[in-house]
């Protein structure tokens, strides 16, 4: 059974924001003149010197620190999507110190406002979003690490 | 800048109505024109705010509300710019009459709001950021205001019982407002023992949504002179400024802040960037205030705003709510309407609800909650997608 349930194709919930790989990364924009990130990639950036043609994919660093916190103790509306029985989003705002740049995000499951800091370490992963029969649909989620798994690998 | 006169101002209770926003929208016009002494043959121009939760009519407000009062040929605009949009319409109206296009001009705005969360229109657009909000994060609104308060906290020392004195402030001065949805007092009690919503953040804390209208007659110095009206209230600044890049501060609708890499960040916020654009426009500075109405969407975000306008420093917010100032008969009453704490956002409808309240007072004619006096005050607000919004009236 829960085999059944392992096998179910895991895919982006919507692609083109992250990648699947082991480790998953955030998908954003670099503009090739000045360097500064965007995040979507194509939905980024209002840089006045910069033209949306000069905006190529990177991948962005995996670690951040906390900026804010919260969580959204009623379900959202659509289009979010509620897995039944409905628990408590937590949702963070990361900064990422190499793109000076917030990235908001769910945190892992298991996790609530609790047991998060303001400046607490955090790493990027995946998470289940929603599913039917035959797939995962998935989003990325901010999970506490300790310290020195913050210092251990950049980026 | 150049001034228009702010002749009348008519409103549409605020509440949960469940009616066509028209009628609303009509009640208000009436009662603005019926305010000014202006007839509605006599109105050059009309300037409707949209809403976008009432359908086609709701899109072509300004020719629903011309069409609601008698088509007689009047010229129509309608704007668009979420919670900005009644600024943006009074904006329009300013335009025409500076330009001599026309000499009095009718604001409106009016919506007919749905139970629960705003949320975004149907359909997949996952290249819309406020899709992808909901779809990828869960993101409300109230997530939003979560974020900025517990901020709030970490970098000022602010409290829950802080947030909850805002909204019990404003509650009493909504119980002296015939037009508020709510009119009962909340202790700091009752708003710490309400559910959490989105934490730091309770129920009481955050807006809810509502039905209401809205609505100014505007016209001309010289017209209002021809009238009679020697000493008008004045719109004397607008400010519908944008961010200016990079913005980095996390805002919605937003899963990114700009990036900060390559430039160099404003010396002032977004949000104060859109006071002091109407201060400039004025001429005159926050220590010329007498009262103001701000967007207080939760109870931590006025507490936010009395620094963006200048009122303190930062960080001094706190101890200014406790001192009493911004109650009204302190130093620098802060919503004497009772804010979004008491009426609930009406979204077209609520920056021309914030200029009807500022009219009132300067024209003494606000009853228990007068704010004694009162020479200048500022009306603030933002709309979703870096739209700035502020009104400065004076007389």
């Amino acid at each position: 059974m829960n085999n059944s349930q392992s096998e179910k194709e895991r895919i982006a919930a919507v692609p083109g924001l992250f990648t699947i790989d082991d480790p998953p990364h955030l998908i954003g924009g670099r503009m090739r003149s000045s360097g500064a990130y965007c995040f979507p990639k194509d939905l980024g950036g209002s840089d006045p010197s910069v033209s949306i043609d000069q905006v190529e994919e990177v991948l962005l660093s995996r670690k951040g620190i906390i900026w804010s916190y919260t969580n959204s103790v009623y379900s959202p509306p659509p289009p979010f999507v509620v897995r039944e029985p409905y628990e408590s989003i937590t949702v963070a705002a990361v900064e990422l110190e190499a793109e000076r740049m917030i990235i908001l995000g769910q945190v892992a499951p298991g996790w609530g406002v609790d047991d998060l800091e303001i400046g607490m370490a955090v790493e990027l992963c995946l998470g289940i979003l929603y599913e039917d029969e035959n797939r995962e649909y998935l989003t990325w989620q901010w999970r506490p690490i300790t310290t020195s798994e913050m210092e251990a690998t950049s980026g | 800048m150049d001034e228009v006169a702010l002749l009348g101002v008519g409103m549409h209770p605020w509440g949960k109505w469940g009616r066509n926003f028209v009628e609303y929208g009509l009640h208000a016009a009436h009662g603005a024109l019926r305010d000014a002494g202006v007839a509605w043959r006599d109105i050059g121009f009309v300037s409707g705010a949209i809403t976008v939760r009432c359908g086609y009519p709701g899109y072509v407000a300004g020719s629903t509300f011309a069409r609601a009062l008698g088509f007689n040929g009047t010229q129509v605009a309608s704007s668009y710019a979420a919670c900005a949009s009644g600024t943006t319409a009074l904006s329009v109206a300013r335009g025409q009459l500076l330009s001599g296009a026309c000499d009095v001009a009718l604001v409106v705005g009016a919506d007919t709001t749905p139970k629960g969360f705003l949320a975004p229109g149907d359909g997949e657009r996952p290249d819309d950021m406020d899709w992808l909000r909901f779809r990828m994060v869960g993101a409300t609104n109230p997530v939003y205001f979560g974020l900025a308060a517990r901020r709030r906290m970490e970098l000022y020392g602010a409290t829950q019982e802080d947030f909850a004195a805002v909204k019990a402030k404003n509650s009493r001065h909504g119980s002296l407002n015939s037009n508020a949805r709510y009119t009962r007092e909340f202790s700091v009690e009752e708003v710490l023992h309400s559910p959490i919503v989105s934490d730091p953040l309770r129920l009481l804390d955050i807006c809810t949504t509502s039905d209401g209208g809205a609505a100014l007659v505007v016209s001309t110095m010289d017209f209002a002179r021809r009238l009679g009206i020697r000493e008008p209230v004045r719109v004397a600044g607008i400010s519908l400024v944008t961010p200016t890049y990079p913005d980095t501060v996390l805002d919605l609708p937003y899963l990114a802040t700009d990036s900060a890499v390559s430039s160099e960040v404003p010396a002032v916020s977004f949000k104060e960037s859109i006071a002091l654009h109407v201060y400039r426009e004025a001429g005159i500075g926050p220590e010329d205030i007498d009262f103001a109405e701000v967007y207080d969407l939760s109870s931590a975000l006025e507490l936010d705003w009395y620094e963006q306008l200048g009122f303190c420093g930062a960080g001094e917010a706190e101890s200014f709510l406790h001192s009493g100032a911004t109650e009204v008969g302190g130093l620098l009453p802060v919503n004497p309407s009772g804010g979004l704490g008491a009426f609930g956002e009406a979204v077209p409808a609520q920056a021309i609800a914030q200029v009807c309240e500022i009219f009132w007072q300067l024209s003494g004619r606000a009853g228990k909650r007068q704010v004694q006096g009162a020479q200048a005050a500022v009306a603030v607000n933002q709309g979703l997608f870096g739209h700035g919004s502020a009104v400065l009236l004076r007389r």
